[in-house]
């Protein structure tokens, strides 16, 4: 599991990369009320504002956290947004993306290292 | 956050989880660790306890001892028929500029001898210097500091007041009474800012805790801080001052002239005579240039204050804002309310914010968006 300093969890699985957010960020952002998913199938580059989240307080953006296509995205949370607040490592995943520089995960942060980033 | 000003229940909310966030100088509670949509919720299904000791709790006292005397001078400042409230009885005004604009809004009682009203965190200094610019020849404008204000609201209000004070239940919606309790004399009025019924409850400062306390024994009883505070009233389709209404809308634009009595509008006995009245009153016989309305958005995502509003999909210049927006947890949509331009303002008209860059379709809707629960 790697960490990114927008809060974003990225978990290897075969030869993709599952991208959720931190129990960190879901508490920090309170009760999630919309989801805005990008279409799979796009590329997109790191930093992209490609996911759109709105709490009961703002919306917020999640970005790309590396480069690559988007191959499937976690619809049932447009559904069903609360599911961020309540299982934001597991079942709430947003999208998983293939990366295409699989090395730009080492510049990523360890949970040793995301536990010290958020004290 | 320097010198913010803390509630009576300040050390409860601390006990009690509450995050904390500064509003109108004072540091309050704006959720507890349930969160704004279980506090929501609750307070709809069974009953949510709020501190409003940040609201300014004011007496206006006749010198001659004839409340009719304070009604009439404080009529010199709102739009409302305050000389026909009678003993017993709260009712909701504004405080209006010679432009016809809303410098506040508040609540009014008659308490027989005297008028007591309930103003804005974030307006209460101007809003007494106003009154005793205005009214200090005859009454005397007393700023009430050593009590705290508890709002208990939901359905289940009125089963967790009877331990407290048993007459409740012989109270409508915007009676207001005196009572003894446990806690000292409470000042009490069957009113709220949710759309449900309940209670406000002053209380002596001192008593606050224990009364907060009591009252949160009650298993149905949740604190609610001011994120589900604002929800509620918002579903309930209540302007909030500072977002809603401020000094630049009327209140024919606020579209709150049920709140301006007969009495007070052109052809009444007592017509005009507040702050900018020949504005008002034109504006309620020519119309007002926009009006204020709901929007019901498609589709899930919000329409928050400040998005513009469109005719069409391509139209240039918008024709009004959203001034407060947010998710509907009891309606389980998005809703906004905001100003429209004139012509665009009928229930059912379809109209198009923008929504990070794209526009989205929402219907012009009558509010509330969620009907009121009061005891008549």
């Amino acid at each position: 599991m790697k960490y990114t300093e927008e809060h974003e969890w990225l978990r290897p699985e075969d030869d993709v990369i599952v991208v959720g957010i931190t129990e960190h960020a879901a508490t920090q952002l309170g009760d999630l009320v919309f989801v805005e998913l990008p279409e799979a199938g796009i590329t997109v580059s790191k930093d992209d504002e490609i996911v759109v989240i709105e709490s009961v307080k703002a919306a917020s953006d999640i970005l790309a956290p590396i480069d690559g296509e988007i191959v499937e995205v976690n619809e049932v949370l447009v559904e069903n947004p609360a599911l961020v607040n309540d299982d934001p490592l597991g079942e709430a995943w947003f999208f998983k993306i293939k990366p295409s520089d699989p090395s730009q995960m080492d510049d990523l942060m360890d949970e040793a290292a995301y536990n010290k980033y958020i004290g | 956050m320097p010198d913010l000003k803390r509630t009576p229940l300040y050390a409860l909310h601390a006990e009690l989880g509450a995050k904390m966030t500064p509003f109108a100088g004072y540091d309050m509670p704006v959720q507890y660790p349930m969160g704004v949509l279980k506090e929501h919720q609750h307070c709809r299904g069974q009953a949510g306890m709020f501190d409003v000791s940040h609201m300014g709790q004011v007496l206006i006292v006749p010198r001659s001892g004839d409340v009719a005397d304070a009604a009439r001078s404080l009529e010199t400042l709102v739009p409302v028929n305050v000389l026909g409230l009678h003993e017993g009885r709260q009712r909701y005004g504004f405080f209006t500029n010679d432009a016809g604009g809303i410098e506040d809004d508040l609540m009014i009682a008659n308490r027989g001898d005297h008028l007591f009203v309930v103003v804005n965190a974030a307006c209460k200094q101007a809003d007494i210097a106003r009154m005793r610019a205005a009214l200090s020849d005859s009454c005397e404008v007393i700023e009430v500091t050593d009590r705290a204000l508890i709002a208990l609201q939901g359905p289940s209000a009125e089963a967790a007041m009877l331990p407290i004070v048993y007459d409740v239940t012989g109270m409508g919606f915007m009676d207001v009474m005196t009572a003894p309790s446990d806690f000292g004399p409470l000042w009490i009025s069957r009113s709220g800012y949710t759309g449900e019924d309940g209670f406000e409850i002053s209380v002596k400062a001192d008593r606050a805790e224990d009364l907060a306390r009591a009252l949160l024994s009650d298993s149905s009883v949740a604190p609610i801080g001011l994120g589900a505070r604002d929800s509620l009233r918002l579903e309930a389709g209540l302007c909030l001052y500072g977002s809603d209404l401020g000094p630049d809308t009327t209140p024919v634009e606020a579209d709150l002239t049920w709140a301006i009595q007969k009495v007070r509008r052109l052809g009444g006995d007592r017509e005009g005579g507040f702050p900018g009245h020949e504005v008002i009153l034109r504006q309620m016989s020519e119309g007002a240039p926009r009006k204020r309305v709901g929007l019901l958005p498609e589709g899930r995502a919000p329409m928050r204050a400040g998005t513009a509003i469109y005719a069409d999909e391509t139209a240039e210049n918008p024709i009004g804002t959203v001034t407060s927006g947010a998710y509907g947890p009891w309606i389980e949509a998005p809703m906004s309310m905001g100003y429209l331009a004139a012509g665009h303002t009928d229930p059912g008209t379809t109209v198009f914010g923008d929504v990070r860059g794209k526009r989205l379709p929402a219907t012009v809707t009558a509010m509330p968006f969620r009907p009121a629960q009061f005891k008549r």
